[in-house]
C-alpha cells in the first residue's frame, strides 16, 4: 500500500496507478464501443438483433454439451484432453451409421406400427442418441485405459502429448476409405426440419420457399430440440455429479486424490467413468452438432472441440455450470461479432473476450479463485 | 572446470564436423535437395523448439504461441527483403529497423521507469507500452521514408550478392527482435495468468495471428503479403551455413543463459513459485525475460523459413501446426537441450523423409496414421521422452533434471494465487 | 571465464571456416537460381542418360492432398489421373512406353508439398508432375518445377500467380487445366444479370484464394453489368454455423447468394439458409461439381462448371461411365481436370515425341486438345481457354442450362 517514492510522485500519477486507470481504461474503452456497436444495432433493428441472439443460442447450446465433456475431464485429472472433439466427431459418424445403415430412428414404428407416430420419432432417435453415447463411453474408456493410465504418475505434460496422438490418430484412421472415408457426407437427420416464426401475431410455421414475414422473428424445431437436450443433459450431469455416490467419489478424487484413496475410493476407476461419462456427452453432441449443421466429416471434431474447450475454461473450467455459461457467451461473442463488428475476426474476437475474462477473473467466471483442483 | 572446457571443445570442434560434412555432402549432391529442404526445415524447428523448451521446459510456461511469433517473423523478414529483392527498395528494412530500435529503446526506458515508480499493474503497464510502440512505429515509418532513398543508394553499391545476404542477415536479427517485442507486449498481461490460462491464452494469440495473416492485404494493408492468396517472390537465400549458424548460436544462447545466475532463476520458477518469491526472485521479470527470448528464437527461426520455399502462406501457421514444437520439446525430453535438437531432426527427418519413402505404394494416407502411433507408443515407453534428461558433455550438468512433479507427492503450485498475490504485494 | 574465451575462439574458427569456404553460403543459391537461364543444358543430360533404357516406363509424379484437412478432394484427384494413366496404358501408353504414375501426399499445404515435390524428383527421377490440387501448394511446386525444369500442370489450382513469376511473366513450364478465378465470375455475373437479378450478395471464405478469387471476379463483373452487391460476409473453412450470416442475408433481400466455395462448405450453408428463411437464389462456381453435394441443400442454385454430364460428346459419355464404373460415384470436378490435365500432359508427350521436358512444355504451350471439359488451349499465361457451362441444381438433379463462351 506504501508508495514509497509518494513524495517525488504527483497525486494524480499515484491516483492513476492505485486505481489502475490506464490498464481498466483500455479495458472499459474495448467495452465501450463492444457495447455502443451494439446498442446501435439493437436500436436500429431490434428484430435483426434478437434474431441472431437466437442463432447464438443454438450454437452456444451445442458448444456447452462438447464443453460439459471437457470440463469433468479437465476438473478430475487436470488434463486438456485433445482426443475429446474426436471422440465427439465419432459420435457423430456412430449416429449417422445409425440412422442410414441400421435405420434405428424407424424401428418404433417399424416393430409397432401401432404406436403414435410422434412417440415413435422421439423413441427413435433416443436409441441413436444411446448408441452414439454407448459408443463414445466405450472407445474414451479404452483410450483412457490405453493411452492415459499408464502416464499418470509421468508429466502431465505426455499425457497431453498422448492426448494429441490420440487425436490425430482418431482423425486420419477415420479418415482412411475402408473406416469413415475422407469424404464430407451429408448427414441425414431423424426427422423433418419445421421452422417457426414469432411476432406480435403469435407463432405459425414457415412454409418452404416463403419469405420471413418482416417484423418476425424465427426459429426452427432443430433449435427446441438443441436447448431443451441440452438443458436435460447438463440436468442429468449435474444430479449424477451432486446426488451419485459415482459423483461424490469424483468430487472426492477431483479435490483430492491421495486423501480420496485414503477413503477407500477407486480413484483409477473414478477416472475411467469420468472419461466414459464425460465422453457420452460428446457423443450426444455429436449427433446435435450433425443435425444443427448436416454434415459429418473426419476433421470436423477439432473446432468445436476447441472452442468448447475455450468455453470451459471461460467459465471456470471444473464447474459444470461454469462450462454451460461460457457456451452460452462463446456462441452469443461469435455470433454478435461475426454479425457486428467483423466477420473474419470472430474467432479473434472469441479468444479476445477469454483473455480478458481470464485477466479480470484469472480463474473463469465460475471458477473458484483460491485454489486450483489437485 | 576442466571438464566444462573439454566438453566444450568436443560440442565446436563436432559441430564444425557436422556444418563441413554436411556442407560437402551438399557439394557435392549426395544429399539432394530432398534432403537439403529437410534438413534445413529440422534445423529450423530446433531453433524454434529450443525458444519453446526454454519457456517451458526451463521456465514452465505452458506456452502455444511459440508459432504465432514464427509467423510474426517469418512475414517480417519476407516483407523487407521482399521489398529489397522485388521493388529495390530498402524501406521494409529501415522502418523494420526503426520500429525494432525506437521500441526496444522506449520499452526499456518505460521499463526502467515503471520500476522506479512500483505498483503499477501489469494491464496499466500494457496500455503504456502500447501507447508508445504505435507512437514509435508511426515515427519509424517517417524515418524509415526519409532515410530510404540513400541507403537503398548505399546497398546498391555494393555487389548485389553482398547486399542481399546483408539485408538478409539485418532481417533476421530484426525479425527476432521484433518477434521478442510482440512477445514482451503481450506477454505483459497474460504472462500473470495461470500454466494452463496462459497456454490458452497463447494459443488464442496463435489462432488471431493466422486471421491477421489471411487478411494481411485488406486489413493490415500490406498487398505484397497477398493474405490468404500467399506471399510469392521472397528470395530463397536460407543456406545450410545460416541456418547451422543460427542453431549453434541458439544452442548457446540457451546454454549460457542457463549457466548464469539468470538461469538459475528462470529454473527456480519452474520448480516452485512461491519458494523463488521467498527467494526473492523477481518471478515477473524472469517468466518475461524467458518468453522473450523464447520468441526472440521463434522469430529468428521464422525469417530462415521465410527464406527457405521463398513462399509463405498463413495455412503453413495454422494452430494445429503449433502443436508441433510442443510435440518436438516433449518427445525430445523436456528441459533438455541435446534432446530438442536431436528430436527437431528426428520429427523432420521421419514424418517428411523416411515415411515418404518407406511406406509403399497406396498406403501414402497412411503417414499420418503411423505417425501418432509412434508418438503414442514412444510417449507410453519413455515418458520422459526419447533422451530424458541426458544432455551432450557440453550441456551437462547444468540444469538440475526435471522434478517430477507428480499430483500424488505434492500438488501442482497453485501459480493463480501467485499471480494475484504479485499484485496486491506490488500495490 | 576461460571456457567463454575458448567458446569465443571456436566461434570465431568457425566464422572462418566458413569465410574460408566462400563457395559455401553462395553454393547452395547457386545451384538453385541460374538453373532457369540454362534450362537447355540441364535436358541435354537428361536424355542422355534415358535415351538407352527407352523400353522403361515414363514416370509421372501426382502431388495431391491425401493427409491435411482436405484428403477427399486429393482422392478425388488422385482418381481422376489414375483413370487417364490406366486408360493411356490400356492403349499401349506414350512413344511406346508405359506409363508409371507416382502418388505422393502433399497436405495441402506449402512445406509438405515442397518435400514431395522433392521427393519425386530427385528420389523418383520424375520430369512431369501432375498436382497439386490446392494453389497454396501448388505455388512452392511450380517455382521448384521451374527452376528444375520439370513440367508442372496443376488440375485446379486457379491462383493466377501459379503459372506466372513474380515479374508477371509466364512460367515456362508451368501450366494449368482450370479457369483461372475471373472467368468463372464473370460467367455466372453475366448468367445472373440475363436471369434480370439485380441485387446479390456475396459469401466467401477468407481463407481459401479460390473462393476469393471468383468472389472478387464477380462482384466486379455483376456491378459492371448493373446489378449491385449488397453485402459481402467472409467466414472461415473450419466454421459451421453460418447463422450470423445468413440472417444479414435474409434481412438484406439479396435476391442471389454467390457462394463460389466447394460443396462441403455449400451444403451446409444451403441446409441452414432453408432454416434461415433464405429465399436468395443460391450460385457458385465449379466447386459445387461432386457427387456429394448434397442436392437437398442446394436445390435451386445454379453454379458454372466445366463440362455438364449430359453433354452428348463421347468423350464425357465415357468419362461419366468409366469413373462410375471404377470407383461407384460421378466424378466431380477435381476429379474431371485431373483427368484432363493428366490427359494433356500424356498428350504433349506423345506430340512432342521425346522424353524431354522442355520439348514437352513448349508441346504443351501449342496442344489442342479435345478433353472432358471442352476444347483446351493455352494462352500465354498457360491459362486454359475453355467455355464454361451453367447447370442447375433443381428436384435431385443437375441439368444444364446455358454455356457462356469464354
Amino acid at each position: 500500500m506504501r508508495a514509497s517514492t509518494a513524495t517525488s510522485k504527483s497525486i494524480l500519477l499515484e491516483y492513476i496507478i492505485k486505481r489502475r486507470w490506464l490498464g481498466n481504461g483500455l479495458l472499459i474503452l474495448v467495452g465501450l464501443f463492444a457495447v455502443y456497436r451494439l446498442a446501435v444495432e439493437l436500436i436500429n433493428n431490434p428484430i435483426l438483433f434478437f434474431q441472431q441472439v437466437i442463432n447464438g443460442l443454438q450454437l452456444g447450446f451445442v458448444y456447452a454439451l462438447i464443453a460439459l465433456g471437457y470440463t469433468m475431464v479437465y476438473g478430475i485429472v487436470r488434463l486438456i484432453n485433445f482426443a475429446h472433439g474426436d471422440v465427439f466427431m465419432v459420435g457423430a459418424f456412430i449416429s449417422f451409421y445409425g440412422v442410414t445403415r441400421l435405420q434405428l430412428h424407424t424401428w418404433v414404428s417399424s416393430v409397432f406400427p401401432s404406436f403414435p407416430p410422434v412417440a415413435a420419432q422421439i423413441i427413435g432417435a433416443v436409441t441413436v442418441v444411446l448408441l452414439a453415447m454407448v459408443t463414445c463411453s466405450v472407445l474414451a474408456f479404452t483410450i483412457e485405459r490405453v493411452a492415459y493410465k499408464p502416464l499418470r504418475n509421468a508429466p502431465r505434460i505426455s499425457a497431453l502429448i498422448t492426448a494429441i496422438g490420440v487425436s490425430f490418430f482418431l482423425e486420419y484412421f477415420g479418415a482412411l476409405s475402408f473406416v469413415f472415408s475422407p469424404n464430407f457426407i451429408t448427414y441425414k437427420r431423424p426427422f423433418d426440419v419445421t421452422t417457426w416464426y414469432l411476432n406480435k401475431g403469435g407463432i405459425a410455421s414457415l412454409q418452404s420457399g416463403q419469405a420471413i414475414p418482416p417484423g418476425s422473428v424465427i426459429f426452427s424445431n432443430i433449435f427446441v430440440i438443441i436447448v431443451i437436450s441440452s438443458i436435460l443433459l447438463m440436468l442429468a450431469l449435474q444430479y449424477i455429479v451432486r446426488n451419485t455416490k459415482v459423483g461424490k467419489a469424483m468430487r472426492a478424487a477431483a479435490y483430492d486424490k491421495p486423501t480420496a484413496r485414503l477413503m477407500g475410493i477407486n480413484v483409477d476407476g473414478i477416472i475411467s467413468v469420468t472419461f466414459g461419462i464425460g465422453a457420452a456427452f460428446a457423443g450426444a453432441a455429436g449427433m446435435l452438432y450433425a443435425i444443427a449443421f448436416p454434415q459429418v466429416f473426419f476433421w470436423m471434431g477439432i473446432i468445436p472441440g476447441l472452442k468448447a474447450f475455450v468455453a470451459a475454461v471461460l467459465g471456470g473450467i471444473g464447474s459444470i455450470p461454469g462450462a454451460f455459461v461460457g457456451a452460452l457467451i462463446m456462441g452469443q461473442a461469435e455470433v454478435l461479432s461475426a454479425a457486428y463488428i467483423s466477420t473474419p475476426m470472430r474467432d479473434a474476437i472469441a479468444f479476445s473476450i477469454l483473455i480478458i475474462v481470464l485477466l479480470i477473473r484469472p480463474t473463469g467466471i465460475f471458477g473458484e479463485p483460491t485454489r486450483e483442483k489437485a | 572446470m576442466k571438464k566444462i572446457q573439454r566438453g566444450t571443445l568436443v560440442f565446436a570442434i563436432g559441430a564444425i564436423l557436422v556444418f563441413a560434412i554436411i556442407q560437402v555432402l551438399l557439394s557435392l549432391q549426395i544429399l539432394n535437395s530432398f534432403w537439403f529442404t529437410i534438413i534445413r526445415i529440422g534445423a529450423v524447428m530446433a531453433i524454434v523448439s529450443l525458444g519453446l523448451n526454454l519457456i517451458y521446459g526451463f521456465n514452465g510456461q505452458f506456452s502455444l504461441g511459440q508459432w504465432a511469433f514464427y509467423a510474426i517473423g517469418a512475414y517480417a523478414s519476407a516483407d523487407a527483403t521482399y521489398r529489397w529483392t522485388q521493388l529495390h527498395s530498402a524501406l521494409g528494412v529501415l522502418v523494420l529497423l526503426f520500429a525494432v530500435v525506437l521500441s526496444g529503446v522506449a520499452i526499456l526506458l518505460i521499463g526502467r521507469w515503471v520500476s522506479r515508480i512500483r505498483g503499477m499493474d501489469a494491464l496499466s503497464q500494457f496500455a503504456l507500452y502500447l501507447i508508445a510502440t504505435v507512437l514509435l512505429v508511426w515515427v519509424a515509418v517517417l524515418l524509415g521514408k526519409a532515410l530510404d532513398a540513400s541507403v537503398t543508394a548505399f546497398l546498391a553499391s555494393l555487389p548485389k550478392n553482398v547486399s542481399l545476404q546483408i539485408v538478409f542477415f539485418v532481417c533476421i536479427i530484426l525479425a527476432g527482435l521484433l518477434a521478442a517485442e510482440v512477445s514482451f507486449l503481450f506477454g505483459l498481461p497474460v504472462l500473470t495468468l495461470g500454466s494452463d490460462y496462459f497456454g490458452i491464452a497463447t494459443l488464442g494469440l496463435t489462432i488471431i495471428v493466422k486471421v491477421l495473416l489471411d487478411n494481411s492485404d485488406t486489413m493490415l494493408g500490406f498487398p505484397e503479403m497477398k493474405g490468404a492468396r500467399g506471399m510469392i517472390g521472397i528470395p530463397k537465400i536460407t543456406t545450410w551455413f545460416w541456418v547451422f549458424t543460427f542453431l549453434i548460436l541458439a544452442i548457446v544462447i540457451t546454454r549460457n543463459l542457463l549457466l548464469s545466475s539468470y538461469g538459475r532463476a528462470i529454473i527456480s520458477v519452474r520448480e516452485d513459485e512461491i519458494a523463488a518469491k521467498a527467494m526473492g526472485i523477481d518471478i515477473a521479470f524472469y517468466k518475461t525475460l524467458t518468453f522473450v527470448i523464447g520468441s526472440f528464437f521463434a522469430g529468428v527461426a521464422g525469417a530462415l523459413y521465410a527464406h527457405i520455399n521463398g513462399f509463405l502462406h498463413p495455412n503453413t501457421f495454422n494452430f494445429i501446426k503449433s502443436f508441433d514444437p510442443l510435440i518436438i520439446v516433449v518427445f525430445g525430453g523436456l528441459g533438455s537441450v541435446t534432446g530438442t535438437v536431436a528430436a527437431s531432426f528426428a520429427w523432420a527427418l521421419v514424418l517428411e523423409g523416411f515415411l515418404r519413402l518407406w511406406l509403399p505404394e497406396g498406403f501414402e494416407t497412411w503417414r499420418f496414421v503411423v505417425y501418432p502411433l509412434l508418438l503414442l507408443i514412444m510417449m507410453l515407453l519413455k515418458p520422459n521422452g526419447l533422451l530424458g534428461n541426458y544432455e551432450i558433455a557440453y550441456l551437462r550438468n547444468l540444469i538440475p533434471p526435471l522434478r517430477n512433479k507428480n499430483e500424488n507427492q505434492t500438488p501442482p503450485p497453485p501459480p493463480l494465487t501467485v499471480a494475484t498475490d504479485t499484485q496486491e504485494v506490488k500495490s | 571465464m576461460k571456457s567463454r574465451v575458448l567458446l569465443s575462439f571456436v566461434l570465431l574458427v568457425t566464422l572462418v571456416l566458413a569465410a574460408c569456404q566462400p563457395a559455401a553460403p553462395t553454393e547452395a543459391p547457386a545451384a538453385e537460381q541460374p538453373t532457369k537461364a540454362p534450362a537447355a543444358e540441364q535436358p541435354t543430360e537428361a536424355p542422355a542418360a534415358e535415351q538407352p533404357a527407352s523400353t522403361e516406363p515414363i514416370k509421372i509424379a501426382m502431388l495431391v492432398p491425401l493427409s491435411g484437412p482436405v484428403p477427399t478432394f486429393g482422392v478425388s484427384t488422385r482418381d481422376g489421373g489414375m483413370l487417364a494413366v490406366e486408360e493411356w496404358n490400356a492403349k499401349g501408353g506414350v512413344l511406346g512406353r508405359k506409363i508409371e504414375a507416382v502418388v505422393e501426399d502433399s497436405q495441402c499445404t506449402p512445406d509438405p508439398a515442397v518435400n514431395a515435390a522433392n521427393k519425386v524428383i530427385d528420389t523418383d527421377k520424375v520430369k512431369y508432375i501432375v498436382g497439386e490440387t490446392c494453389s497454396s501448394a501448388s505455388i512452392p511446386v511450380s517455382e521448384i518445377a521451374e527452376e528444375k525444369g520439370i513440367v508442372q500442370i496443376s488440375p485446379t489450382s486457379t491462383n493466377p500467380t501459379v503459372t506466372t513469376k513474380a515479374d508477371g511473366t509466364a512460367k515456362k513450364f508451368v501450366f494449368r487445366a482450370c479457369f483461372i478465378d475471373p472467368f468463372q465470375g464473370l460467367a455466372m455475373a453475366k448468367f445472373a444479370t440475363e436471369k434480370g437479378y439485380k441485387t446479390a450478395f456475396i459469401m466467401l471464405d477468407q481463407g481459401n484464394d479460390y473462393v476469393r478469387g471468383l468472389a472478387e471476379a464477380f462482384e466486379k463483373s455483376f456491378t459492371e453489368l448493373g446489378g449491385k452487391i449488397v453485402g459481402k460476409e467472409t467466414y472461415t473453412s473450419q466454421d459451421t454455423d453460418f447463422s450470423a450470416i445468413l440472417t444479414k442475408v435474409a434481412e438484406s433481400k439479396a435476391e442471389v447468394l454467390y457462394l463460389p466455395d466447394y460443396y462441403n462448405i455449400v451444403n451446409l450453408v444451403g441446409a441452414q439458409a432453408k432454416e434461415k428463411g433464405v429465399t436468395a437464389v443460391m450460385m457458385g462456381g465449379d466447386g459445387w461439381d461432386s457427387a456429394d453435394l448434397d442436392l437437398k441443400a442446394a436445390d435451386g442454385g445454379f453454379f458454372s462448371n466445366h463440362y455438364s454430364p449430359e453433354d452428348t460428346r463421347p468423350i464425357v459419355q465415357d468419362w461419366v461411365k468409366n469413373y462410375n464404373a471404377k470407383f461407384g460415384s460421378t466424378p466431380d470436378a477435381l476429379a474431371t481436370l485431373a483427368y484432363d490435365a493428366t490427359n494433356i500432359l500424356l498428350a504433349s508427350i506423345e506430340k512432342a515425341g521425346v522424353d524431354d521436358p522442355v520439348k514437352v512444355a513448349e508441346a504443351m504451350a501449342s496442344i489442342e486438345w479435345e478433353g472432358v471439359s471442352g476444347k483446351i488451349t493455352f494462352d500465354e499465361q498457360h491459362n486454359p481457354i475453355k467455355s464454361a457451362a451453367v447447370l442447375q441444381v433443381k428436384d435431385g438433379k443437375v441439368s444444364f442450362v446455358a454455356s457462356v463462351a469464354p
